[in-house]
């Protein structure tokens, strides 16, 4: 039977040691110099989260030392990219504060390329710089490292520890240890959740081994929105799934390829098909969010999913594949090389599978695709809890005391938890945890964290719910002579499978062009409940089947919101993202809002609203 | 691609079960040597053929889209700080790359935040982070704030 290791006296218990949970680390223990700081991380710091294979590009520096950008023109990037519906308060504050980020790093090692003429770091496009980021990880987890009192790898967490003495604090987590088995709990006055979105959610291009390769890691289990939700908190944009184009099948990054090597897109015959796709869409989205010309004179970019739709409307015209025209481009062996660089620091297999096809873009023109949806925080795309801001940015609505506080009093959020904020990427990602660190230490120093109360009760209940998968195999496994079909239980792959299988059928999945209705998503909510039933039968045969049964439970509870938000909100917001058929324009009268939800952990009801969208406006505006 | 271990290579030791960021690294009980035992969940990250001392550790590109006969090779040196990269076509086409994944002695350049000056009463109140204002501002001044940038929050639909 499994051991139970308490951890006790925490200050601050960061939740996943991504990006964000890193930054948290590092930066809590420059405010909490005496306070007790403990990471709970899911694989090995060195090499987890989505930046465990490394990254070639910071995609998030303002360069405001330089005179480059200020932090309200990435505001406004962002703003337009994600079709208007962001948080301008967090996004603001993040933009103001990432430059000392990233400078922090190249301090730590972090290879940071530079412009020959400028001496300043190159740019791939206005707001990317370019790095040598195998080592990445392995940089930011010695910074953690040195900061916390105690890293504990290889524990998955499965739920938060709510305060039996007060309604809707937290106090702490519990899990298990992915190799001992033993139950872990942690007591902590405050936690960040640095935890991932969600990859897998929906069926993949790719349903063999190829599975593997996602866009987003496939540890990425949403387990940020399914600690947070099943928590209680209010999230917010869980609709806002993101759709990337990307190098068919292996799903290679294209941002160096359009903004640094200059290469673009065209359909099976060569043509430029982008423009074609603009009038319709006009009609769609309005005039405000699609101005070609005006883009084109002030650079103010098309959104992402808008370009998505074109890519998607030639396919379905029969003008398939789309090609990234990169014969030109590699022809110069410097930019060969950049093109070459970019997969093995980010993404080898686009490299291996080059390679394998033989398929050298000097001498061919590479397919392009676009994947299957994703549900995360920090792409171009904000889906996460709904958080407080900076006491001296936020209005009203947005603020309630403590910065990245979520809904629920103590627990904060970093990275990919964090609703509203596209666009932080690793940099801003990290930036975020070191904002939650201060607030969390605040929230401290100020008393809201006393007399927590943890009864016993609470810790063996989620005990007996963790290890009930592997209970319930030893139970039923000899019901049948061998195999994995059984009337009394399911496995987590087959769990995985059929979750992938409605939400992409029922919520707008790539099978059926991303398109989806009010009838569909009804149906999907009954399946998703049904569902959930199952998941009380799911048999984990040992300690890696059980992680997997926890991190299907929180891509489950993740699924649902999405689905939940996806019939929230009547309109199509992010053509290219997803369609409701039933309502295919913008429609700013209604749906210029924030949608925010809350799941009640009792009852398992949720309350749907609107919250206001704020926008920084200058003051001639104003 | 997900990863393999060559029988007559791996000698056990077990660096790739402790990296593997996706848990699928295991030791194979018969055999006493490391295997893939979930590829469908492998992301090809070459965390763990970085990570293994034997060079034991290979990728067969998914059997989904990739066609036999390529490799993609890699060499991480942490004292010399860079990483060699050899990528041989199933044509028989090679490539090599070679990149800095450090500019500084590993553990050498990270101060402990436990031993600096503690932030100030003033500090604690602001909006800083540590080591700020440093590196987020062309002139000396402070943070940037919605009044010297000229802006308000509004509600309402601004594009």
């Amino acid at each position: 039977m499994a051991e139970t290791i308490i951890e006790d006296g925490i200050d601050v218990l960061v939740v996943g040691a991504g990006l964000g949970g890193t930054g948290a680390a590092w930066e809590a223990r420059f405010w909490g110099q005496n306070k007790k700081i403990v990471i709970a991380e899911k694989a090995n710091i060195d090499r987890s989260g989505a930046v465990a294979q490394g990254l070639y590009a910071i995609n998030c520096y303002m360069g405001t030392r330089w005179g480059e950008n200020n932090p309200e023109d990435h505001v406004r990037y962002a703003r337009i990219d994600l079709m208007g519906l962001v948080r301008e308060d967090l996004l603001f504050d993040m933009a103001r504060h990432v430059d000392s980020t990233v400078h922090q790093f190249e301090e730590w090692g972090l290879p940071i390329m530079k412009d020959p003429k400028t001496g300043r770091y190159l740019r791939e496009g206005r707001w990317q710089i370019m790095i040598h980021g195998e080592s990445y990880k392995p940089i930011v987890a010695e910074a953690a490292k040195k900061s916390a009192d105690k890293v504990f790898n290889r524990i998955c967490v499965t739920h938060l520890l709510m305060d039996d003495g007060r309604e809707n604090r937290v106090a702490g987590a519990v899990g298990f240890n992915v190799r001992t088995g033993d139950y872990h709990v942690f007591k902590a006055k405050t936690v960040i959740c640095g935890a991932g979105g969600a990859s897998n959610i929906f069926k993949p291009r790719s349903v063999g081994e190829g599975a593997g390769r996602t866009w987003y890691a496939p540890w990425s289990s949403a387990s940020a929105y399914g600690l947070m939700i099943n928590a209680g908190a209010k999230m917010t944009q869980m609709e806002n799934r993101i759709v990337l184009a990307r190098f068919k099948d292996g799903y290679g990054p294209v941002g160096a390829y359009f903004l640094h090597l200059k290469t673009y897109t065209q359909n099976c015959l060569g043509e430029e098909y982008e423009s074609k796709w603009f009038p319709a869409l006009q009609q769609m989205v309005g005039k405000e969010y699609l101005d070609p010309e005006a883009s084109h004179l002030t650079h103010r970019p098309i959104p992402t999913c808008l370009r998505n739709h074109c890519i998607i409307s030639e396919v379905n015209a029969g003008r398939g594949p789309i090609h990234m025209v990169t014969m030109r481009a590699f022809q110069d062996p410097h930019l060969e090389e950049v093109g070459w660089e970019n997969f093995l620091g980010m993404t080898v297999g686009q490299a291996v599978l080059w390679a394998a096809t033989d398929v050298d873009p000097k001498n061919e023109n590479p397919e392009l695709t676009t994947s299957e949806p994703y549900v995360m925080g920090s792409h171009a795309t904000c889906s996460g809890a709904w958080c407080s801001g900076p006491e001296d940015i936020s209005p009203p609505e947005y603020f309630w005391g403590y910065n990245r506080m979520t809904t629920i009093e103590g627990l904060f959020g970093a990275g990919d938890a964090v609703g509203g904020t596209p666009h932080a990427f690793s940099s801003g990602s990290f930036t975020e945890g070191r904002l939650a660190a201060k607030a969390a230490c605040k929230y401290i120093d100020d008393g809201k964290a006393e007399g927590i109360v943890v009864s016993d009760e609470q810790i063996e209940r989620r005990k007996a719910e963790i290890f009930k998968p592997l209970e319930h195999y030893r139970i039923h496994r000899n019901a049948v002579v061998a195999g994995d079909v059984n009337p009394h239980y399911i496995n987590p792959k087959q769990g995985l499978e059929r979750l992938q299988k409605l939400m992409d059928e029922y919520c707008g999945g790539v099978t059926v062009s991303y398109m989806t209705n009010e009838k569909l998503l009804n149906i999907g909510l009954k399946k998703l409940s049904i569902m959930e039933e199952d998941l009380e039968s799911l048999a984990a045969k040992d300690l890696h089947e059980l992680l997997r049964a926890w991190e299907l439970k929180h891509r489950h509870r993740a699924a649902e919101c999405v689905t939940q938000h996806t019939l929230f909100r009547k309109e199509t917001r992010w053509p290219g993202y997803y369609y409701r058929g039933d309502a295919m324009k913008v429609d700013d009268a209604n749906w210029h809002v924030l949608t925010v939800s809350r799941r009640d952990p009792k009852s398992g009801e949720y309350t749907m609203e609107k919250a206001p969208c704020y926008h920084l406006v200058g003051d001639e505006v104003a | 691609m997900p990863t393999f271990v060559y029988m007559t290579r791996c000698d056990g030791c077990g660096h790739c079960v402790d990296i593997c960021p996706s848990d699928i690294m295991h030791i194979d009980k018969t055999y006493r040597r490391a295997y893939n035992i979930e590829p469908s969940m492998c992301w090809e990250c070459y965390a763990c053929v970085k990570a293994c001392p034997q060079n034991a550790i290979d990728m067969r590109g998914y059997a989904d889209f990739a066609p036999l006969g390529h490799s993609v090779r890699v060499q991480r040196d942490e004292k010399k700080g860079t990483i060699a990269w050899k990528i041989k076509f199933r044509n028989g086409t090679e490539k090599n790359f070679l990149s800095p994944i450090t500019t500084k002695p590993w553990g050498t350049a990270i101060p402990k935040l436990a031993e600096v000056p503690g932030p100030s009463k003033e500090m604690r109140d602001g909006q800083l982070l540590y080591n700020e204002p440093k590196w987020i501002r062309m002139d000396d001044g402070g943070l940037r704030t919605l009044e010297a940038a000229g802006l308000k929050l509004k509600t309402g639909v601004y594009y």
